[in-house]
C-alpha cells in the first residue's frame, strides 16, 4: 500500500476554496511580524515578488541570489507574455476558462484547486504590475493590448514587446529594492545555497557560499522559501541560463523534501538548432512566431538541399496535415514530438537533418514585410545574429529544446514541502502545470506564488507551529556547513583528467537520447546505468583546478553537476515508473495507433512524490491521487 | 583541429586580462587558440580556451555570463577596446566569431570604472547599480489590490517611450564606454521610464533627486555629452533620456518642495 499525501486542499465549491482557506489560516499581528525572519533563496519572479511582499508586510527578510544582482535571475529571459483572465477583448474568457484550459493543457496531471487559484489571482497580477509601472503593450486608446498565445482560443496574453519576463522581473526587482532601502529586506548577491538546516523537524536556516570570497555563511530563520527555478540544465543544452541549477532543491530533497514528477519536462518546439559540439546553450525563439510561420519538412527522405531550393510540391506541412483544427498552433508538447518524428524519419532539413522549417514566405506575401517586421522584427534580428541567415529571405530552421521543468519539489496547497517550514515557489515546485505547461503560464505562476499565495500561507508555519529561538551557533548549522565544505573539498581532491564541462556534456547526451522527447523502458534502464557510471567517472576522474577559498567558477559548476548526476538517474527512474504518455512525457510503448500520447488515467492519475533513500538507491514512492471534479477527464485532441 | 584557419575555422591570439583579486595589479596573458569555429559565440570561444586551461591544470579565466541570449546583462567584456565588441547593439554573449578573421589578435578586458572594482579576471562588482535603484527606481506601491489595470489609460506614445527606456539590462556598458565613467544613461533610463508614466508622478521629484545623489555618491563621473554610452549600449538606449533626466533634476531642484 503506497502511502497517500495530504495536499491540504480545501473542499467545497471551487470558486470559494481559496477565500475560505485564507480565512482559516492563522494571522500574524503586524507589530509582531518584524520578530520573524524569513529566508528567500532566489530572486526571480517568485523570489523577488515573495521577498518584496513579505518585506512590505513587515517580516524581516533575507534574500539570496547567485548572480551579481537580483535583477538578473533567469525569469528575465521569458519573451512571450503572461496570461490573465481579464477578458478585455470580450472574447469569452473567464477565470473558469483559464482554469479549464490550464488543467486540460497540463494533460490532467495538476491539482484542480491549485490551478483554479492560479487563474483567480491572474487578474490581480496584471493590476499589480501595471501599478508598478511595468510598460505593457498598449493600444492607441491607451488601454492594454492582448494577444493569443500558444494555441489559446482567446486573447488573454499581456506582453511587453518580446521582453515580458524582463519587464515583470524589473517590476518585482524595483519593489524588492524598495524594501532593501527600508531595511526590511537584506539582499545577498553572489551567494549560492549549499545546505538546508533542519532543527527539530523544521526548516530553520541555510548555509550559503559567497562565490567571490569562497567563505561559507550561516543564516537562521523561521521559514525558508526556495525560489530557485527548474532543473532543465540536467540536459546540459537547454534554453536555461548557464547558472540555472538544481542544487538547492536537490539538497532539500536529500534532507527530506519529496520531489514530484521529475520526468515532466517541457521541450519547447521553436528553438534555434544545435550547430556544433562547442554549443553551450540553446536559444528560444518565441512561439508567437507560430501564429504566422508555417512549419514544414521535406517529403523526400534525406533531402540535403537548402530549404529555399526545395519546391512547394516537395514540402510537407505536417502540423497542418495532422492537426487541421489547430495546425501550426498545437500545444508545445504536440509540436515538439511531431518535429522529432519527422526528423527521426529522415525528413529534417539542413546539414544535420535535425531541424524543421518555420517559413514566413506566405505571411510576408499576405501581410507585407512591414507587418511581419513590426510583429517579429526583434526575433528575426536575433535569428540572423545567431545563424548568419536572413529569415525574410530563407525559412528559419528550428528544433525542439529543453525549456521548462513542470516537476519539482512536492508542495501542498500552502506551497509547503514535506519539510515543515520549507516552502517552494515558482518553477522549483511541481504544482500547477501538470505534465505540460501552456505558453505564458510560467510568469503567471511565479508571480501568483510570490505576490499572492505565500503572503497568506506562510502563517501556517510562522503562527501555526511552535519553535524554539535558535542562532547559527546551533550544532545543526555547524554540521551542515561541515558537510558542504567537505563535499567541495572532495571534488577538488579528485584531481582527475576530465573537465566538469566535458562530463556535463556527456550527461546531456544520455539524457537527450534516452530520457528526452521519446522514452522507452529499455532506453530508460540503459540511461540509469550509464548515468550511474558517469557519476562514478565524475567522482574518480574530474579535474577542478584551484581551491575553494576564492572565486572559482569551475568549482561552482562541478558542484552543481554532482547534484545533476544524482538527479538525472532519479529522473530516468520516474520516467520508467510512469507507464503512460502524458504531456511532456512520451513513452513510446504507450501511444495510439495514430501515434498520439496514450494517457492511462486508471493507473496513473496521481502525483508521484518521491522520498530520497540514498544516492543511486530506489526512492520511495508516495502518491497523491488526483481527482477531477470540474474538468472532466478526457483525451486531448487538437485535430 | 587544423593548424591553418579555413573559412569556418580561424586561429587567434588572445590577450586576456587576468587578475587574482581586487588588490592585485593584474595584467594580460597571451594565449594562442587554433581552430576556432566561426559559428561559435564569443563566450563559447572563451569556454574552449578555459577547457584548455583546465587540461593544463590551471584555473579557468573568470568571466560573468548567464543567459547567453542578450537579456540578463551579466556579460561584461571590453573586446579590442570596444564595450561588448565591434558589433553595435548587442551584448558580448551575442557576438559570434564570424566577425573575426584568421590571424586576429583579440584583447579581452573587464569593464573599467572606479565604481566597478575588478573582483577577479574579467569579473567586476556592479552592485552600485542596485544601490542607485534602491534609492528610488520604483513606484512605491505595496502588493495588494490596486485599481483595475485598464482604469489608467496611458497614451501609446508615452508607453512606447517608457518601454524604450525600460529595455535597459543594467549591464554597465554605458559606464565602461564613458570617458568619465558616468552612469547617466543607466540612471536616466529608469528616471525616464517613471517620469513618462502616470504611475511615476507622485514620486517624480524625490525619485530623480535621490537617484542622482546616490549615483554621485557611488563615484560615477558626470556627463560631458560624448554619447559613447549610447554607441556602446546593447539595447540602444537613447541619450535623450539623459536630457530628460537633467530636465527632471532641474525641475525637482528648483520648482518642487523636495528640492527646497
Amino acid at each position: 500500500m503506497v502511502p497517500q499525501l495530504d495536499s491540504k486542499c480545501p473542499s467545497g465549491p471551487i470558486e470559494d476554496r481559496w477565500r475560505k482557506h485564507k480565512f482559516a489560516l492563522p494571522l500574524v499581528n503586524p507589530a509582531n511580524r518584524r520578530k520573524y525572519n524569513v529566508i528567500v533563496v532566489g530572486s526571480g519572479l517568485a523570489g523577488a515578488s515573495a521577498a518584496a511582499s513579505l518585506g512590505e508586510m513587515g517580516y524581516n527578510v533575507q534574500c539570496f541570489c547567485i548572480q551579481d544582482s537580483p535583477r538578473r535571475a533567469h525569469s528575465i529571459a521569458a519573451q512571450g507574455g503572461i496570461n490573465a483572465a481579464k477578458n478585455y477583448p470580450n472574447d469569452g474568457d473567464s477565470v473558469y476558462r483559464l482554469f479549464y484550459d490550464t488543467v486540460k493543457g497540463g494533460d490532467f496531471r495538476a491539482r484542480e484547486s491549485n490551478v483554479y487559484r492560479l487563474a483567480e489571482v491572474s487578474n490581480n497580477i496584471i493590476d499589480q504590475c501595471v501599478a508598478q509601472g511595468v510598460p505593457f503593450a498598449r493600444e492607441y486608446g491607451g488601454l492594454l493590448d492582448n494577444r493569443s498565445f500558444g494555441g489559446a482560443q482567446v486573447e488573454r496574453t499581456f506582453y511587453a514587446r518580446g521582453q515580458t519576463g524582463q519587464q515583470l522581473l524589473l517590476g518585482a526587482y524595483g519593489s524588492l529594492m524598495r524594501q532593501v532601502s527600508t531595511g526590511r529586506v537584506q539582499m545577498f548577491s553572489r551567494r549560492e545555497m549549499v545546505e538546508l538546516v533542519i532543527v527539530e523537524g523544521q526548516a530553520r536556516g541555510i548555509v550559503v557560499r559567497d562565490v567571490v570570497t569562497g567563505e561559507y555563511e550561516r543564516y537562521a530563520g523561521d521559514a525558508v522559501l526556495l525560489c530557485t527555478g527548474g532543473y532543465g540544465n540536467v540536459f546540459y543544452l537547454s534554453t536555461n541560463a548557464k547558472a540555472s541549477n538544481a542544487s538547492a532543491a536537490w539538497r532539500c530533497h536529500k534532507k527530506g523534501a519529496y520531489f514530484a514528477n521529475p520526468c515532466f519536462t517541457q521541450i519547447h518546439p521553436t528553438c534555434i538548432p544545435v550547430s556544433g559540439d562547442y554549443q553551450s546553450k540553446l536559444t528560444l525563439m518565441s512561439e508567437s512566431l507560430r501564429n504566422d510561420g508555417r512549419v514544414w519538412v521535406t517529403k523526400k527522405v534525406g533531402d540535403t538541399r537548402r530549404p529555399s531550393d526545395i519546391p512547394e510540391a516537395e514540402r510537407d506541412y505536417y502540423l497542418e496535415r495532422r492537426y487541421p483544427g489547430f495546425g501550426n498552433l498545437v500545444p508545445r508538447d504536440v509540436a515538439s514530438r511531431a518535429a522529432k518524428i519527422e526528423c527521426d524519419g529522415g525528413h529534417g532539413v539542413g546539414a544535420t537533418g535535425q531541424a524543421v522549417c518555420l517559413d514566413f514566405r506566405d505571411a510576408i506575401a499576405r501581410d507585407g514585410r512591414n507587418v511581419i517586421e513590426a510583429k517579429y522584427g526583434n526575433l528575426f534580428q536575433m535569428y540572423e545574429m545567431i545563424t548568419g541567415e536572413d529569415p525574410y529571405q530563407v525559412p528559419m530552421r528550428i528544433y525542439p529544446a529543453v525549456h521548462y521543468t513542470m516537476g519539482g519539489l512536492w508542495v501542498d496547497y500552502n506551497l509547503e514541502s514535506t519539510v515543515p517550514g520549507l516552502f517552494v515557489l515558482g518553477e522549483a515546485n511541481f504544482s500547477d502545470h501538470g505534465a505540460n505547461r501552456l505558453g505564458a503560464s510560467a510568469l503567471m505562476q511565479g508571480l501568483a506564488d510570490g505576490y499572492f499565495v505565500i503572503p497568506a500561507t506562510i502563517t501556517a508555519q510562522i503562527a501555526g507551529r511552535k519553535r524554539e529561538p535558535i542562532t547559527t551557533e546551533h550544532a545543526a548549522f555547524a554540521e551542515a556547513e561541515a558537510a558542504a565544505r567537505a563535499r567541495n573539498q572532495k571534488i577538488l581532491d579528485v584531481r582527475g583528467s576530465k573537465s566538469s564541462e566535458h562530463i556535463h556534456r556527456e550527461l546531456g547526451k544520455i539524457m537527450w537520447d534516452k530520457v528526452g522527447m521519446g522514452r522507452n523502458a529499455q532506453g530508460l534502464a540503459e540511461a540509469q546505468k550509464e548515468i550511474s557510471a558517469l557519476r562514478e567517472e565524475f567522482w574518480s576522474d574530474v579535474r577542478v583546478p584551484g581551491t575553494a577559498d576564492h572565486m572559482n567558477p569551475g568549482l561552482e559548476h562541478a558542484a552543481r553537476l554532482a547534484d545533476f548526476l544524482e538527479l538525472a538517474e532519479f529522473f530516468a527512474m520516474d520516467a520508467l515508473h510512469r507507464e503512460e504518455s502524458c504531456g511532456g512525457h512520451f513513452r513510446e510503448e504507450y501511444q495510439t495507433p495514430e501515434g498520439e500520447a496514450l494517457r492511462r488515467d486508471d493507473e496513473f492519475a496521481y502525483v508521484a512524490a518521491w522520498e530520497f533513500q540514498g544516492v543511486g538507491k530506489p526512492a520511495t514512492l508516495h502518491k497523491e491521487d488526483l481527482s477531477f471534479e470540474y474538468v472532466k477527464l478526457a483525451t486531448r485532441s487538437y485535430k | 583541429m587544423s593548424a591553418h584557419g579555413s573559412s569556418d575555422s580561424i586561429n587567434l591570439t588572445l590577450h586576456v586580462w587576468r587578475q587574482s583579486g581586487p588588490e592585485d595589479k593584474g595584467g594580460f596573458e597571451v594565449r594562442r587558440l587554433n581552430g576556432v569555429s566561426t559559428h561559435m559565440s564569443f563566450l563559447e570561444m572563451l569556454d574552449v580556451m578555459n577547457e584548455q586551461l583546465v587540461a593544463e591544470g590551471r584555473e579557468p579565466v573568470a568571466f560573468d555570463h548567464d543567459c547567453r541570449e542578450g537579456i540578463c546583462g551579466m556579460c561584461s567584456l571590453v573586446i579590442n577596446g570596444q564595450v561588448h565588441g565591434p558589433i553595435p547593439e548587442i551584448t558580448t554573449c551575442q557576438l559570434h566569431m564570424r566577425h573575426f578573421k584568421d590571424g586576429d589578435s583579440i584583447y579581452i578586458e573587464p569593464f573599467r570604472a572606479g565604481a566597478f572594482p575588478v573582483l577577479r579576471d574579467l569579473v567586476v562588482d556592479r552592485s552600485a547599480f542596485d544601490r542607485i535603484i534602491a534609492a528610488g527606481g520604483y513606484v512605491s506601491v505595496a502588493t495588494g489590490n490596486p485599481q483595475d489595470a485598464n482604469a489608467l489609460p496611458i497614451p501609446k506614445r508615452n508607453a512606447d517611450l517608457a518601454m524604450d527606456a525600460a529595455a535597459c539590462i543594467g549591464c554597465g556598458g554605458c559606464v565602461a564606454a564613458c570617458p568619465n565613467a558616468a552612469a547617466m544613461l543607466f540612471t536616466s533610463a529608469k528616471v525616464s521610464q517613471m517620469a513618462l508614466l502616470p504611475q511615476g508622478q507622485p514620486e517624480r521629484d524625490r525619485r530623480v533627486l535621490a537617484m542622482v545623489q546616490q549615483m554621485d555618491a557611488e563615484g560615477f563621473g558626470n556627463c560631458t555629452n560624448e554619447f559613447e554610452c549610447m554607441a556602446a549600449c546593447p539595447k540602444g538606449i537613447d541619450v535623450s533620456n539623459i536630457a530628460r533626466m537633467n530636465r527632471e533634476y532641474l525641475r525637482a531642484s528648483m520648482c518642487s518642495a523636495e528640492g527646497a
